[in-house]
């Protein structure tokens, strides 16, 4: 039995961790919807007209900060992109200060993303605006997880029961923490796996079963998803080469075999080709649902934008 | 004369002499001359009906910022500080700007806490020039100029070899090496404690087993120099082990812990407020309990606080970006009185111990006695008053982890020398603070 609920408790998006899985089911049913508005002819509504949305992001991002504007505009909302490049940060302007500053021209939305943990919290904190993180350093990328959720629901009609395996960096992954949240929230069965070096402390704590071998996350999984190698971290003490890491950790079309027999693949990008996945899996029409991912992403932000925009938050 | 003083009617709690008991304490010309009953005298009466008198308490560890880091926080202001929170003298650390690594220096911080000090300032000097870690600073003109110890405190020495130079030296001396204990590269960036909530937050994290290692390392090197060793603000159970086994070889090893490890654990850290980041970070709580363990059975010497004020602009930053340290001396007893004695850890003489007599057997400093003979250094705390911390301090800065909470018991009137230098007992005028503290 689910109980229904038609609005979010929080007018900010900080994370998966504080969300019901009512929540959850509320914003997921939304962008079913809006997956469909993305399909039109004219892909328009006007749920966010006359409201003020801007994207600031302090770190590099491609499909993230391009989804969210396309979210943004298919919702009607007046849209302001902000880059750390090129800006007063660069002259040492303070975040807090950076976003008092922007605040002053009244947005009602900010979208951020951040390198260090915790920067959408203080944000929220301090401004009137909603706020919805884009993802904090190592610890939390909501819509990622909900945009990964709504792709494997899609696929599977559900969540709770299936087993999913989420492979590569999970030290250093907001990916993977936000995804943890969800999946053990949906009662999903979740394993991670990496050489020890990327595993980080206690995490099995957070009710997922963790593993050292690519063949043992893989054999029974519904769902693989790979998560990106910083090729930066080679011969850093995390692994000793991206030769080795391929050899021991790379998704290959043959260690693919061990799974489920309608087992889906995905991977938040941007991929390292050669390193984590091989080509002929990440290209598998059948398996690789990862440009599904990116469609998906739109409709999920589109929810998220909708439902934290006004009327819509219990609060 | 002003510091002249007979306190009475007051509860005198004295561990080092296992006094406990209403008794009236003399102090005149700046010593205490007589505790016992029913004393008379023809000098200034202070009523201590209600309350509890103890030795004046004295922080092993502050950071008073001043040389060099006026912005943060001066010698006036922290001793300010310190005694609003009972505090008669303070060990200043010497990683100030030039650092406390030559006399000049000493010298300077010596006579700014003559001139504008509310209470004793103690200066550590640094163990090594610059505190480079590279070579021995003059320990002994430092010694000379009134330095009660060396630190290189805020860094550890990473070299083992400076280490051991720097126990044989100072066992020369008479003065103990304080280790501020991480290994470095075991940090690697950490601005939190490794564990559970590290993984949660996303935060690059210190394991327990970087203060763990280095303080194996010392107390070896401790033993085999015969020399002096105190751990500064020990955080973890296996350093306790450590300190322990060493303890039991006859090793000279002392210890202190801050009263925010003992309050505070890695959970609190969800919040991301910059007030709960320090070095060591707060630690998980199988550490918490092994730190109250090891105050209840005597392995713990001191409470010291690591006050360490920062500007406000400092610490309004991302949790990554803001500097390590929280301010503490006036919130120290409160803490302490809460989680240790209300809470039934320890007695409040045993507390007592921790914040007074403790410290000064550590460093041999005068003090931390009522004994007839000694500084007319004198702490008088009331334990039914609460306290409810706001972000107005007497210290020039505000990053207490504790703003919002309210405690239990504060010093109620702080007399250093015979002379009142804090005074907000209840339902009474102010005494007139002596000197020239009052003004600033």
């Amino acid at each position: 039995m689910r109980t229904q609920t038609s609005a979010l408790r929080s007018r900010h998006l900080l994370g998966i961790e504080p969300l019901s899985p009512e929540e959850i089911t509320l914003i997921l049913d939304t962008a079913e919807g809006f997956k469909e508005v993305s399909e039109r002819p004219v892909k328009k509504v006007p749920a966010l007209r006359g409201q003020l949305v801007i994207n600031l992001f302090m770190e590099a991002s491609t499909r993230t900060r391009v989804s969210f504007e396309i979210a943004e505009k298919r919702l009607s909302a007046d849209t302001l992109n902000f880059a750390a490049s090129g800006s007063s940060v660069e002259k040492g302007e303070t975040l807090i200060d950076t976003a008092e500053n922007l605040m002053a021209m009244h947005p009602d939305m900010i979208v951020i993303r951040h390198k260090h943990p915790g920067a959408p919290k203080m944000l929220a904190d301090r401004l009137p605006a909603s706020i919805i993180n884009a993802g904090d350093g190592a610890h939390e990328h909501p819509t990622q997880a909900l945009l990964d959720a709504f792709t494997i629901r899609e696929r599977f009609g559900r969540l709770a029961g299936l087993n999913i395996s989420i492979i590569g960096d999970i030290a250093h992954s907001r990916v993977v923490r936000s995804n943890i949240h969800l999946l053990t929230k949906m009662k999903a069965n979740v394993t991670i796996a990496a050489p020890p070096t990327l595993i980080p402390a206690e995490i099995e704590k957070m009710g997922v079963r963790v593993v050292h071998s690519l063949d043992e996350a893989i054999e029974g999984a519904d769902v693989v998803m790979m998560l990106r190698i910083q090729l930066e971290r080679q011969g850093k003490l995390s692994f000793p080469s991206l030769r080795e890491y391929y050899n021991t950790f790379g998704l290959t079309p043959e260690r693919l075999r061990r799974a489920n027999r309608n087992a889906i693949v995905m991977h938040p990008g941007p991929m390292n080709r050669g390193v984590e996945i091989a080509s002929d899996v990440a290209d598998n029409a059948e398996r690789s649902v990862i440009l599904q991912q990116v469609t998906n992403g739109v409709a999920v932000r589109m929810a998220v934008l909708y439902l934290l925009g006004g009327a819509h938050v219990v609060e | 004369m002003s510091s002249s003083v007979l306190i009475t009617n007051g509860r005198v709690v004295d561990p080092s002499q296992d006094l406990d008991g209403k008794l009236d304490v003399l102090i005149e010309d700046g010593l205490v001359t007589k505790v016992d009953r029913k004393i008379k005298a023809n000098v200034t009466v202070i009523d201590a009906a209600g309350l509890i008198v103890t030795p004046g308490f004295i922080d092993l560890h502050t950071h008073l910022r001043e040389p060099g880091q006026e912005h943060k926080e001066t010698i006036a202001t922290g001793t300010r500080a310190a005694v609003a929170g009972g505090y008669t003298a303070v060990c200043a650390m010497a990683n100030t700007v030039p650092p406390n690594d030559e006399r000049a220096v000493t010298e300077m911080i010596i006579a700014e806490a003559a001139r504008n000090g509310a209470c004793r300032v103690y200066p550590v000097g640094a163990v090594s020039r610059g505190l480079e870690g590279k070579e021995l600073a003059e320990l002994a003109d430092l010694r000379s100029a009134g330095c009660v110890a060396v630190s290189d405190d805020g860094k550890p020495i990473a070299n083992a070899q400076l280490m051991r130079r720097a126990l044989e030296y100072c066992s020369m001396l008479g003065i103990p090496v304080v280790a501020h204990e991480e290994d470095a590269n075991l940090n690697e960036g950490g601005v939190m404690h490794e564990g559970y909530y590290s993984t949660l937050l996303g935060m690059s994290a210190i394991p327990a087993a970087s203060e763990e290692t280095l303080v194996a390392r010392d107390v070896i090197l401790a033993a085999l120099t015969k020399s002096r060793l105190h751990i500064a603000h020990l955080s973890t159970a296996g350093a306790i082990d450590a300190v322990r086994a060493a303890r039991k070889r006859g090793v000279q090893v002392t210890c202190e812990v801050t009263p925010h490890h003992i309050a505070l654990g890695d959970d609190s850290v969800q919040s991301f407020s910059t007030n709960l980041k320090m070095n060591p970070p707060l630690r998980s709580a199988e550490h918490r309990e092994a730190l109250l363990e090891a105050i209840a059975d005597g392995t713990i010497d001191a409470i010291a606080t690591d006050h360490a004020p920062h500007h406000f602009d400092e610490k309004n930053v991302e949790f990554d970006l803001a500097p390590f340290g929280v301010i503490g001396l006036e919130t120290a007893f409160g803490v302490c009185y809460d989680r240790l004695v209300r809470e039934k850890v320890i007695a409040l003489g045993r507390l007592v111990d921790l914040l007074s007599c403790g410290p000064a057997r550590t460093f041999r400093l005068p003090g931390g006695t009522l004994r007839e003979g000694s500084l007319g250094d004198v702490t008088i705390l009331d334990l039914d008053t609460r306290y409810a911390v706001t972000n107005t301090f007497a210290s020039k800065a505000s990053n207490s982890p504790f703003i919002g909470e309210t405690f239990h018991g504060r010093a109620v009137m702080t007399i250093v020398g015979g002379s009142v230098k804090f005074d907000i007992r209840p339902g009474v005028a102010p005494a007139k603070p002596s000197k020239k503290t009052a003004k600033r």
